[in-house]
């Protein structure tokens, strides 16, 4: 009961100066590019992302779905398209704006992003104090219970150094969820974890989306767990939207792309070789080198 | 047809163009972090704790430094006063010297390569762990929370630092002058007392220090912020900031001596 009362509050401390538009619709993509300079990341992507579900954004490394992320948190502005978060506009906001954007949103980086100097519980306390007026007894019950959400109440002492790769994933998950964000996105959360941790997280995205009635966007290229636990997949791949649907559809994809990375198979149209001249030559073994781009797709 | 010597030029004139940029961008990002300094001031907590990191723990090598810059200027000073005649002069010399150039210059150079270096490594770090982005995702601004209270704790540090290397070099020069050597105790404080001025001598000084301080303090916290998020970036912007540091407060000083002391 308290805890709810507390967790009431802490919405009401954030949500209650903003519009919240009533649609079931969180974030809405429209043909939206964007370029480093003359080198196209993203081409003509469309998608949207429903109120409460996990929605998870898959494709090869170098295929965009980092940058979509950072779109969507208004860390970068598309070169053209429009992306709206909860009915905001982010390419029309300011500073100020995309700041009240993001105090509604909590992100995990891939390795977590602790702050060094900072111990698990004023990691977790971090935005508490940089937000919120706050009396120090009350975020203390906050970072516990945030804390006693991924398991790690016993370890609010210890500094980010002492921490396993997991645990430290787990300590950025309760820091991401502070302030009971309305969106979740995950970038890449299972890299690098032993099984044991990669189960745990995939279980919490999934938990703490339904638990505290977030919107979770998970950016990954671990395809079997991520398909265990969300509820619908965009496939990105050299920047464009190749395909989307529920984990059992993109299962049951049968265009080659997807069923390549569905089931990691070797052989398909990503290649694994770079484009490089003929292997004879370059052992100099008496052939002529010759060139031979061999174009298409490239795992990074 | 292009001429030979064509790529040189052109890739000189693109490295010019690339400074100039970066001097742009540092300017920018000073105006930047000054008028980000607000929450410094309100949180006065976040510089203190930056204080103790970038000023109590440099005290060691200053006073150590100091007190051994000091005792070779007693040394060094007693040898050619002796020629003159003036030995009790020894005290005006180690002061002097210590309070307008020494002092300032020298705990300049240390403060860079012990502090600034630190920061830089430590800003590049952020950097390249996503602290910083993810400070940024939490709609915190980097500039205002890591920035603006390290530079100001380096602004603040530097002429104590520098004030505290002068004191243990006079320290230094006296147990060598008087209490090794033998030079006169009166004379040795007396001297020193009448000859450095209060206006010309330490406010130039602590002038001096704060320039330098915010030379360094500058420079070291670009350098991080602008370096490359892998280790070699890291490393290189470290080195950046030692080079690019001393250079500055050299060419500084000669600067600021020229206008302080040219009518001296």
């Amino acid at each position: 009961m308290v805890a709810l009362t507390i967790s009431f509050r802490i919405r009401t401390l954030f949500q209650a100066t903003i519009h919240v538009v009533s649609s079931e619709i969180l974030i809405e993509i429209k043909d939206v590019n964007f370029a480093y300079g003359r080198r196209p990341i993203l081409t003509g992507i469309n998608m949207t992302i429903p109120r409460g579900k996990v929605v998870a954004l898959m494709g090869i490394s170098g295929s965009g779905k980092t940058t979509l992320l950072r779109l969507i948190g208004g860390v970068m502005k598309p070169t053209s398209g429009e992306i709206r978060v909860d009915g905001e506009c982010t390419s029309a906001l300011d500073q100020q704006g995309i700041y009240r954007l993001r105090r509604r949103m909590g992100m995990l980086f891939q390795f977590g992003a602790l702050f060094t100097d900072l111990s698990v519980f004023d990691n977790v306390a971090f935005q508490m104090r940089e937000h919120a007026n706050l009396p120090e007894s009350m975020i203390r019950d906050l970072v516990m219970m945030k804390l006693h959400a991924v398991g790690l109440r016993g370890a609010h002492k210890l500094m980010p150094a002492e921490l396993s790769g997991g645990m430290a994933r787990r300590v950025a998950l309760a820091r991401a969820i502070a302030l009971d964000p309305m969106i979740m996105m995950y970038d890449e959360p299972f890299t690098g974890l032993d099984p044991i941790s990669l189960g745990v997280i995939a279980n919490l995205v999934r938990q703490l989306n339904d638990t505290l009635g977030t919107t979770s966007l998970v950016v990954t290229h671990d395809v079997q767990e991520a398909l265990d636990v969300v509820d619908y997949v965009y496939y990105l791949s050299d920047g464009k939207m190749m395909a989307h649907g529920t984990p059992a559809e993109m299962r049951a994809n049968k265009d080659p792309l997807v069923h390549q990375f569905v089931y990691g198979e070797a052989e398909g149209p990503v290649e694994y070789q770079y484009p490089s001249g003929e292997y004879a030559a370059e052992l100099k073994l008496g052939a002529r080198r010759k060139a031979s781009p061999l174009g298409g797709r490239h795992a990074a | 047809m292009p001429h030979r010597g064509m790529p040189t030029v052109r890739s000189i004139g693109a490295k010019a163009i690339d400074n100039v940029l970066r001097l742009g961008y540092a300017a920018r990002f000073i105006g930047l972090t000054l008028a980000h300094s607000g929450t410094s001031f309100a949180r006065p907590g976040l510089i203190v704790r930056e204080l103790y990191y970038t000023g109590v723990l440099s005290m060691i090598i200053i006073l150590v430094s100091g007190l051994f810059v000091g005792m070779v200027l007693g040394l060094q000073g007693y040898q050619t006063l002796t020629t003159y005649g003036s030995e009790s002069a020894l005290g005006v010399l180690v002061a002097l010297s210590l309070v307008r150039e020494l002092g300032p210059v020298v705990s300049a150079l240390l403060f860079a390569s012990r502090a600034g270096s630190a920061m830089t490594a430590e800003i590049g770090l952020m950097k390249a762990t996503e602290q910083l982005s993810a400070m940024e995702m939490m709609a915190v601004d980097p500039i205002a929370r890591v920035v603006a209270p390290r530079f100001w704790a380096g602004v603040i540090s530097m002429p104590l630092l520098a004030a505290m290397f002068s004191a243990m070099g006079i320290f230094g020069g006296y147990i060598v002058g008087v209490v090794l050597i033998g030079v006169d105790e009166g004379s040795f404080w007396s001297q020193m007392q009448s000859a450095v001025d209060v206006r010309e001598d330490i406010v130039n000084g602590v002038i001096k220090s704060f320039v330098f301080g915010v030379a360094i303090t500058w420079i070291s916290l670009f350098e991080g912020y602008d370096a490359p998020p892998t280790a070699e970036g890291v490393s290189g912007a470290t080195t950046r900031t030692v080079v690019t540091s001393s250079l500055a407060v050299l060419a500084l000083d000669f600067i600021l001596t020229s206008f302080m002391f040219s009518g001296a």
